[in-house]
């Protein structure tokens, strides 16, 4: 009941077009009852002689009337057929209409809202998040449900009225038919929903059989220079082969499966159809049955079967949109970042202050532990410890990724907890060490915090990250895609773009989370320099490996375990029995082994 | 490179693609045959029913008897048991067809791919082909067998329902059938226009698959950036196309079956119209007065069906084109008839050819290579290496590095000048006793689904158990594989996800010893993984290239170090070669090289733990 609920909720705003929806449905059912009456009354009534009758309240109020002398105009029957078939067409075509619009709209709806409150989820939540359950969800569960909506709910509404309306209307006119027609539906309705989620395991072992083909062939063509070098094309397509024809046979079985049903149902259906048509020849031939009458019966049993035998598949399919909602809905149960707009949105310079910071992504295992420090503004903040050192998690704090747990972070002396979020992430600029890039051309990726840029202005920084030269050299240029439909850019690469895109919004803070590893040293420098020469200064954070890149920091800080080891300038550290000390000597002893 | 979402239909049917189509169907010529037959039959079955009708009314309603009625129900539950069974039939025959030639036309292409050249692999991407393998050839499958049933059973119906109106009553039949040329005109619109923004749909939904995957791995590049807005507006603009585009495709939908029944009731109408009159007159009876409706009421359901099947063609035209050409495509690099005609197939050899084992000396005669003709990656390389030797090649990412190894293992051939094996030119061996004796050990290690044991069996198939294991404790595989739950029987999981990129090295490392090869390639990995594996690898490595022909394309220093010879590579040219000790005396470009990127190396590891 909950996921109706759900359902229910997702439909806002298109409630009322789904129930004009259901109302056409009712409709179209309606008038598609009344063509074979047409019928029944020209044969009975206007050919032949019998007293005009109809069901109430379709076509009741001309009972009684002599329609015999539109013997002379039998056009006027034939148009009224048109009539009651144009008005069926235009309530079959709202109905497509109305519950596509309806269908189509929630879905839309449900997938901007999907997209959206995942941005909105916390840094925490994506880390551990699985990708491609994510995906599916978004994609494959709102298609159920889009599904459900659009048409199984339709057809199912279909069924019901079309067997209702017509049982009525037999009702009235013939007991003993009526009982007849209608007696082997139940047992058409009953042998598909029990066919259907029997079933159900044939249509998953094909599935299963078709997703081992795949990954062979998957394997095969990525692991293209392996099976070469091992001259192992023989055994592959054996291997292939298995899974090929094990597909194919259990996609014949499940085809089987549906012939039989198919089969059996077609002669349950068929019978019904003879028997009302023996039936009725009987009862007519006795003079208990008008030829109008049995004509109608014939019809409607026509009518009937298809949708009733759809139902059973339709049925054991509609489960599905019930779990899809509550998957669906356990994304979006997922409590959003609390962004706190509105908050505190101070002048940044780039002055910052930590003091005694302690931080742990599980409270009771600190990653950082008491980290105090002072960069004035347009200061370079060199970087250096361990993997696991805290390195990272000082950097998710600037960005308020994460939420420090003890101590004080001051931003030109306003408390960085009370900063709004994305004020403060607009005006730091960082680049992780193995960048995210959009599939969007190369221009698109570095203008993403700053549309309005000017293509100058984008070269010039481009030229900072020593990326424009290579750009220039992919035959679009900047117009390059990026990612799976276009080029695919090398780590460096990568990085350097990543490093124009930060550079581009000219936050007055700076964030190289490691973001030179992929570069050599040469280039490394190259932009450093260009850093160093730009207008106004940023506050830098320069996380790296390099020794070289970090010596002309003005405060170089040695992290190990949570806590600041070692600061001071190079000069400083070089001198001082540690961490720094012992990479800067290899670095002199590989010199000196060059030299012998 | 294609692009795996491409899809682009032509407008005119190309017979002869069809015709190479059907080759793949030869062997289901009996079922076709029999499809068709059955099918055929189903139309006149259909066409029965309304004139049972007929007889109803004619023989036993108006002469108000029921005299004969048991024949008229023993005959009538007769053609219900023979359309069921027609139905069992069709469905079972075509699914038949259907699986058997997806299953042709894929074992085909399967063998084809196993064939062609790694340029053509360079030039698919494999998202591509396995779109080729997949959904193209099930929507062969699928045109070529319903698609025949939609056929045929939509042109005997209409012939049939056509003949016996005719029969009854032509003038009838004339008046009836006055609006089925616009319902086939109609009906060809509506299904064009259904199926073309189908087809948008199913594009859109790939992009938005696409958006959100983005959205996803990219939550913190948008959180950082503070995108989020904009990203959704972009995104919303992707939903609002799809909206649009499934509405449309549903209001073409829903538009076409009113205009279809209208259509079809003013047959009726005019049926009704004309054939009240004629029953007045006594010209016609009422029976055939009846079945005239029913007639005119089935009549559109074939000419919709087929109209549909039209349409369907168009679509998996690009289809057969894009398979056909997969599978008629040469491959590059492939044994010379006179090879195959000494040696056998390329896929297996004779076993009576008489080929001398490889000993792996390897020279390089003037060689000169490009992946595209304006763009020479090596131009006249010669380079002559011992068996037994160890070549360590460096250069940056472009040198030609990759391309030497390439050319060496014959996964490419030479545009000019040659490259001798043992002192034969390799051209005039088969490939597969090049590849027979080659082990390779790649950058990103690439594992099979499958146990432990079935992964390093890949080097040699016919090795036992034993073997395997030996190899594995040759490389320090064993201690990790025994510390797994199931030891050797340990699934490794789709590309080895379940293990980590350490431990599939050294597996990969126990498949190249276990195949026991005489020219070894390794690409080296630059991606870091702990130190206590790196450790193994090391050893590994040393085990690995001893007393064979090696090529590395290294990284770490101590590899480098141990190679017999240093080949430097610039700019696909030898710019120097030596000892690692002659070549820092020398302090050319490899000293520098060696300063920069190993300097890096030596940081990183007093940064690990």
């Amino acid at each position: 009941m909950k996921s109706i609920r759900l359902l229910w909720n997702y439909m806002h705003g298109n409630r009322l077009t789904y129930l004009g929806a259901i109302l056409s449905v009712g409709m179209a059912a309606l008038f598609t009852i009344m063509g074979p009456l047409v019928i029944r009354i020209t044969i009975d009534s206007i050919i032949g002689d019998q007293p005009m009758t109809a069901p109430f309240p379709i076509l009741s109020f001309m009972e009684g009337y002599d329609v015999r002398p539109l013997r002379q105009a039998l056009w006027i029957p034939g148009m009224l057929l048109i009539t009651i078939t144009l008005l069926r067409g235009i309530f079959i075509f709202l109905r497509g209409r109305l519950s596509a619009q309806a269908s189509e709209t929630t879905a839309r709806k449900l997938r901007d809202r999907l997209y959206d409150h995942l941005q909105y989820l916390p840094y925490s939540y994506h880390k551990q998040a699985d990708t491609g359950d994510l995906i599916q969800r978004c994609t494959s569960d709102v298609e159920t449900i889009r599904r459900f909506l659009g048409a199984q709910f339709v057809e199912v509404g279909n069924a019901l009225f079309m067997v209702t309306f017509s049982a009525y209307v037999m009702l009235s006119l013939d007991k003993r038919m009526t009982l007849i027609s209608l007696a082997v539906v139940p047992v058409i309705f009953t042998f598909a929903v029990v066919f259907f989620r029997k079933v159900r395991t044939a249509f998953q072992t094909a599935d299963e059989a078709e997703a081992e083909m795949t990954t062979v062939l998957q394997e095969n063509l990525t692991g293209v220079r392996v099976v070469r070098a091992f001259a192992n094309q023989a055994f592959e397509i054996e291997k292939f082969e298995e899974k090929n024809s094990a597909h194919r046979h259990k996609v014949f079985h499940l085809i089987w499966l549906l012939a039989c049903y198919w089969g059996s149902s077609d002669f349950l259906a068929l019978a019904q159809i003879a028997i009302v048509a023996a039936a009725g020849a009987y009862f007519t031939a006795q003079g208990s049955l008008s030829i109008g009458t049995m004509v109608v019966y014939s019809s409607y049993v026509g009518m009937l079967l298809w949708p009733v035998r759809q139902m059973g598949r339709i049925l054991t399919d509609m489960g599905k949109a019930l779990v899809a909602a509550e998957r669906i809905q356990e994304i979006l149960d997922a409590p959003r970042e609390v962004l706190e707009e509105n908050f505190n949105k101070p002048e940044i310079k780039g002055g910052i202050v930590f003091d005694n910071v302690y931080f742990g992504y599980e409270p009771d295992k600190p990653v950082l532990k008491g980290i105090s420090f002072t960069v004035e503004p347009g200061q370079t903040v060199g970087i250096l410890g361990h993997t696991g050192s805290g390195k990272s998690s000082l950097m998710h704090l600037l960005v308020r990724l994460y939420d420090y747990q003890g101590g004080s972070i001051k931003v030109d002396g306003v408390e960085l907890k009370e900063i709004d979020k994305k004020w403060i992430r607009r005006h730091v600029g960082v680049v992780p060490q193995e960048p995210f890039l959009f599939a969007k051309t190369i221009r698109e990726n570095i203008t993403l915090a700053r549309s309005d840029a000017q293509d100058e202005e984008v070269f010039q920084i481009a030229k900072d990250a020593a990326i424009h030269d290579v750009i220039m050299q992919f035959d679009k240029g900047y117009d390059t895609l990026v990612g799976e439909r276009g080029v695919s850019v090398s780590g460096g690469q990568r990085q350097r773009i990543a490093i124009a895109r930060a550079l581009i919004t000219h936050s007055p803070i700076l964030i190289f989370d490691d973001s030179l590893s992929a570069v050599d040293t040469e280039t490394d420098l190259a932009i450093r320099q260009a850093l160093r020469g730009r207008a106004r200064r940023a506050t830098t954070f320069l996380i790296s490996h390099r020794i070289t890149s970090l010596s002309n920091a003005d405060l170089i800080l040695v992290l190990d375990d949570g806590q600041i080891v070692q600061a001071g300038t190079h000069e400083e550290l070089v001198n001082e029995p540690g961490l720094y000390q012992r990479i800067w000597d290899l670095q002199a002893s590989l010199a000196e082994e060059a030299v012998e | 490179m294609h692009d795996p979402y491409e899809d682009h239909y032509p407008d005119k049917v190309d017979l002869k693609l069809w015709r190479e189509i059907l080759r793949f169907a030869k062997p289901f010529r009996r079922e076709l045959g029999l499809l068709i037959v059955v099918v055929i039959g189903v139309a006149l079955v259909d066409a029965l029913f309304p004139y049972m009708n007929k007889i109803a009314i004619d023989q036993f309603v108006v002469p108000q008897t029921t005299e004969g009625i048991g024949w008229f129900v023993g005959g009538y539950l007769a053609i219900v048991v023979i359309q069921a069974l027609n139905v069992y039939l069709f469905i079972t025959t075509a699914g038949k067809v259907e699986t058997g030639l997806s299953y042709e036309i894929r074992k085909h292409g399967f063998i084809r791919l196993q064939e062609l050249s790694l340029s053509f692999y360079d030039k698919k991407a494999v998202g591509w082909l396995m779109a080729r393998m997949t959904s193209d050839v099930n929507r062969l499958g699928e045109i070529v067998s319903w698609g025949c049933v939609d056929l045929f059973w939509g042109s005997a119906s209409m012939v049939v329902y056509t003949a016996v109106m005719f029969a009854l009553n032509w003038r009838l039949a004339l008046v009836s059938l006055a609006v089925v040329p616009l319902l086939v005109v109609v009906s060809l619109f509506f299904q064009k226009r259904i199926l073309r923004e189908h087809r948008q749909v199913r594009r859109l939904n790939s992009r938005i698959t696409g958006a959100y995957n983005e959205g996803i791995t990219g939550a913190t590049t948008t959180k950082i950036m503070s995108r989020e807005e904009q990203n959704l507006a972009e995104f919303s603009q992707l939903t609002g196309s799809l909206r649009a585009s499934a509405i449309r495709a549903a209001v073409y939908s829903s538009l076409f079956l009113p205009i279809v029944l209208l259509l079809g009731s003013t047959g009726t109408g005019l049926a009704l119209w004309y054939g009240g009159k004629s029953v007045l007159q006594g010209a016609v009876s009422y029976g055939v007065l009846v079945a005239f409706i029913s007639y005119t009421l089935q009549f559109f359901e074939p000419v919709r069906e087929m109209a549909r099947v039209f349409a369907e063609l168009q679509a998996a035209h690009a289809s057969a084109e894009r398979v056909i050409s997969l599978i008629q495509t040469e491959p590059e690099i492939k044994d010379s008839p006179e090879v195959v005609a000494k040696y056998g197939s390329s896929l297996k050899l004779s076993a009576n050819s008489q080929l001398p084992p490889l000993r792996g000396d390897i020279t390089f005669e003037h060689v000169s290579f490009a992946y595209n003709p304006d763009e020479p990656v090596l131009t006249d390389f010669n380079l002559e290496v011992k068996a037994g030797e160890t070549i360590a090649l460096v250069g940056e990412t472009g040198a030609g590095k990759s391309t030497v190894v390439n050319l060496a293992c014959r996964f490419y051939e030479p545009t000019s000048g040659r490259i001798l094996i043992d002192g034969v030119d390799y051209r005039t061996r088969p490939l597969l006793w090049l590849h027979g004796s080659l082990g390779y050990v790649l950058q990103s290690p690439h594992l099979f689904s499958g146990t432990i044991m079935e992964n390093i069996r890949y080097g040699r198939l016919t090795a036992t158990d034993e073997e395997v294991i030996e190899a594995a404790k040759l490389v320090n595989a064993h201690q990790f594989i025994m510390k797994l739950e199931k030891g050797y029987q340990t699934e490794v999981g789709e590309g080895g996800g379940l293990l980590s990129t350490g431990e599939k090295q050294l597996i990969s490392f126990a498949r190249a010893v276990l195949a026991n090869p005489r020219i070894f390639v390794l690409d080296e990995a630059t991606s870091s993984i702990d130190t206590e594996t790196e450790l193994l690898i090391q050893e590994a490595i040393k085990k690995v290239l001893q007393g064979r022909t090696s090529f590395v394309i290294a990284h770490r220093l101590s590899t480098i170090r141990s190679a017999d010879r240093i080949v430097v590579i610039r700019g696909g040219a030898i710019q120097e070669q030596g000892t690692h000790e002659e070549l820092m005396q020398a302090k050319g470009y490899y000293y520098r090289l060696y300063m920069n990127q190993f300097l890096d190396e030596q940081q990183n590891s007093l940064l690990r733990v």
